[in-house]
């Protein structure tokens, strides 16, 4: 009886723990602004990410949500002609102030490109690059166990343990990208980016590589590009919409494709423009 | 008639019945019928018709009449001339050609008038301009003018052959007009078969320049062993002693093998690192307005005749390095002038841009999202480049060494004013040691006969650095095949 009633309760603040834990800010977007040169592809976007949610970004081509991503991590800064105005932070710190290490917060803001871009390595060594850059394991045996953990949790371990040797380019579409999705996850990342993950997949891996956001949502922050509607019904807890490089609104996902509040999204999410 | 008088006249022919033809397709389009080729694809199609062959019989022929006048002039010659040996014979046959040239600048009345004495027509010719052979003999002259007659009569066939040839063509290739006619695919045909033709030149040629060699190598192993060739470790051809027949001289190829690939190997010790690490920072690194100014003024470098880098190795770099080397242990210098050293820094300089610009094209062909990945799993620029850039383009840098490395073992300029002529076996990169390039120069500038061993261990070198270099290509070009299909 004693010990029901402490489970109860145990259960009861782990339930209130995650409820609050939803509410947290993780990543914080503050009038961001974005130019190429002479062309401004954001518009003062306020957005805020919340943590262990998968927060999607939806909106037509070239409305600006790939840029938003990227600045989240400042892969930005790679290309020469782009300026980020505005002010983004992770927990609270921005991570545009000078005295931020861009590579550390790349390392907590990990990212999953459009195309699978597996290194020309093999899938042990794809998934050992993270560690093996920022030090995490001490030792052989500890790297084998990061290696194994995060290709368990990128639901790929059963098809590659065999062949952890082979190279990674060997791989099909689908198991590449989940390697790419493993080789974020090894760096043991906060928050991970993802840039149309599965829109060079097909369906059914497509679907496994949703299976695996949903499953990653309860360890990490996620934030998800994605031009599919229902990709983004399936898996995310928050939609915001992006249009000509302003936020257009952003709120439950539940909301946002039942009952939105701007015109806009209503047209675009049932297939009127876009 | 000469030669380019009758190529311009079927060339006229055949731009008429180029327009002629286009007219013709453009009269028969009343609209009824959708024409299958543009009217200029049927200009073009009579033109060829009339050209190609009329121009291929003339080349021929002008081959044929060349030797058919050779080998008149040959049996024209009297008997005493022709017993001679082979050698003599041609020369008369020369002499009689160059006589036979000078008498066409004169005019007609002398000719009817021809003097029968060299003596008397020397004169006469030099007065024209022309300067000839004072052994051109009296008996020359008749056959000269002989041969200058049938030559004219073979040149007036050939013009009345090929003009008629290019007539009936465009005759032809005006009469197929029609608006279903397929001018355009023929066209087409005889583009692709010219294209072909060009390829294959280079090919062709390729394979004659090796035969050339081949013949001459043969000889030259007929006089000497192979194994003094290949196992030789000693060079000592005997300029002196060339002829003489008792002594032949040694031809050991390792020293001078040794000697290339030391001094192949420096400069490639310069280049690489150098010309790699210029290629990662003018790819990974440098902005656009550095690597606009950069890139090109490195590519300049290899615009530099390969001759002016040598007089620079020899009159700068060599002399500085033996007046230090002198201060060092003050007094003796330790490095000579003309050394290893000397040459292969200033091949590897040569070098710099090549393996710069191949490298530069290989790891800027290394897909943005391999730097994105690694960037955005926190990597730094630098590891970025040395973990997954550079591993990723390998295949494609060894293939670019490998193609430096032919160059640097064919270099000719460099070594033959810096790396000095003696033929030594030494480790010591202070020291002179010769190449296979420099002994090539070495034994076909001297004045000795074209038989010797002496000379024609020149090609059998030659074509020694000919199968080096195609080996190393081969190889270079196979890693950088092999692995390019990574990314596709």
């Amino acid at each position: 009886m004693n010990i029901m009633t402490e489970k109860s309760l145990d259960d009861a603040v782990n339930a209130e723990m995650n409820a609050r834990s939803n509410e947290i800010i993780k990543m914080r977007g503050d009038k961001v602004t974005v130019h190429y040169g002479d062309k401004q592809a954001l518009f003062g976007v306020d957005l805020d990410v919340r943590q262990n949610q998968v927060t999607a970004l939806i909106g037509p081509s070239g409305c600006g949500k790939s840029t938003f991503l990227r600045c989240l991590n400042r892969m930005n800064d790679t290309i020469d002609s782009a300026s980020v105005g505005g002010k983004i932070t992770l927990d609270n710190e921005d991570i545009y102030d000078p005295k931020i290490d861009v590579v550390e917060l790349r390392a907590r803001v990990g990212m999953v490109f459009q195309k699978p871009n597996p290194f020309p390595k093999s899938i042990y060594e794809n998934v050992a690059y993270g560690p093996r850059i920022h030090g995490l394991a001490k030792n052989k045996a500890d790297l084998d166990v990061i290696v194994e953990k995060s290709l368990q949790k990128a639901a790929l371990w059963n098809e590659a343990k065999d062949r952890l040797n082979e190279p990674g380019t060997g791989l099909s579409g689908g198991q590449q990208q989940r390697l790419c999705i493993a080789r974020a996850i090894a760096v043991a990342p906060e928050v991970i980016l993802m840039d149309e993950p599965c829109s060079a997949l097909d369906p059914i891996a497509t679907a496994k590589v949703e299976e695996l956001i949903d499953e990653l949502r309860e360890n990490y922050t996620i934030v998800i590009v994605t031009h599919s509607m229902q990709q983004a019904a399936r898996v995310s807890q928050r939609t915001a919409m992006f249009h000509l490089g302003y936020l257009v609104e952003e709120g439950p996902t539940d909301k946002m494709f039942t009952n939105p509040d701007d015109k806009r999204t209503q047209d675009y999410i049932t297939g009127r423009f876009g | 008639m000469s030669f380019l008088l009758v190529f311009a006249i079927v060339l006229a022919i055949g731009l008429a019945a180029f327009v002629a033809g286009r007219q013709r397709a453009r009269s028969q389009d009343d609209g009824t019928v959708k024409p299958h080729s543009r009217a200029h694809y049927h200009g073009w199609w009579a033109f060829l018709t009339g050209v190609v062959p009329a121009v291929l019989f003339l080349a021929a022929w002008d081959i044929g009449a060349s030797a058919y006048l050779n080998s008149h002039i040959h049996s024209a010659l009297p008997a005493d001339v022709a017993d001679g040996t082979v050698a003599h014979e041609d020369l008369a046959a020369g002499l009689v050609k160059s006589l036979a040239s000078g008498l066409r600048k004169l005019d007609s009345q002398t000719l009817g008038a021809l003097p029968s004495s060299f003596a008397d027509l020397q004169p006469m010719l030099a007065a024209k301009g022309v300067a000839l052979a004072p052994d051109t003999q009296d008996y020359m002259i008749p056959i000269a003018t002989e041969a200058n007659r049938v030559s004219d009569r073979l040149g007036m066939i050939s013009a009345v052959v090929s003009i008629g040839l290019a007539l009936i063509g465009v005759g032809y290739g005006l009469k197929g007009i029609s608006p279903r006619a397929r001018a355009r695919n023929n066209v087409e045909k005889v583009m692709l078969w010219s294209l072909l033709g060009a390829s294959t030149l280079a090919i062709l040629t390729t394979i004659g320049i090796v035969l050339s060699m081949l013949f001459q190598t043969i000889a030259f192993f007929e006089k000497v062993p192979l194994s003094n060739f290949f196992f030789g470790t000693v060079w000592d051809p005997r300029f002196a002693a060339a002829g003489a027949g008792a002594s032949e001289g040694q031809f050991g190829l390792i020293p001078l093998l040794a000697g290339t690939l030391y001094i192949a190997f420096v400069a490639l010790l310069v280049a690489v690192p150098i010309g790699l690490m210029s290629a990662v920072y003018m790819s990974e690194y440098a902005a656009p307005k550095v690597r606009a100014v950069v890139k090109p003024a490195l590519e300049l470098l290899a615009g530099i005749p390969t001759i002016v880098y040598g007089i620079f190795a020899l009159v700068t770099l060599g002399p500085f390095l033996r007046d230090i080397s002198a201060a060092l242990t003050g007094g003796t210098p330790f490095i000579q002038a003309q050394s290893i050293l000397t040459a292969g820094l200033v091949m590897g300089v040569m070098l710099i841009p090549v393996v710069s610009s191949l490298s530069d094209d290989i790891i800027t062909a290394v897909p943005r999202a391999m730097r994105d990945g690694s960037l955005g799993l926190g990597a730094t620029r630098s590891e970025t480049i040395k973990r997954v850039i550079l591993p990723a383009a390998l295949p494609g840098i060894v293939g670019a060494i490998l193609l430096t490395a032919s160059r640097a073992i064919g270099e000719t300029m460099i070594v033959v004013l810096a790396a000095g002529v003696a033929a030594n076996l030494t480790l010591n990169p202070f020291e002179a040691m010769t190449t296979i390039t420099v002994k090539i120069v070495n034994q076909l500038t001297g004045d000795l006969e074209f038989n010797t061993p002496q000379t024609l261990v020149a090609f059998a070198l030659g074509i020694t650095l000919f199968a080096l270099t195609l080996v190393m290509n081969i190889v270079a070009l196979y890693i950088v095949r092999k692995y390019r299909e990574q990314y596709e």
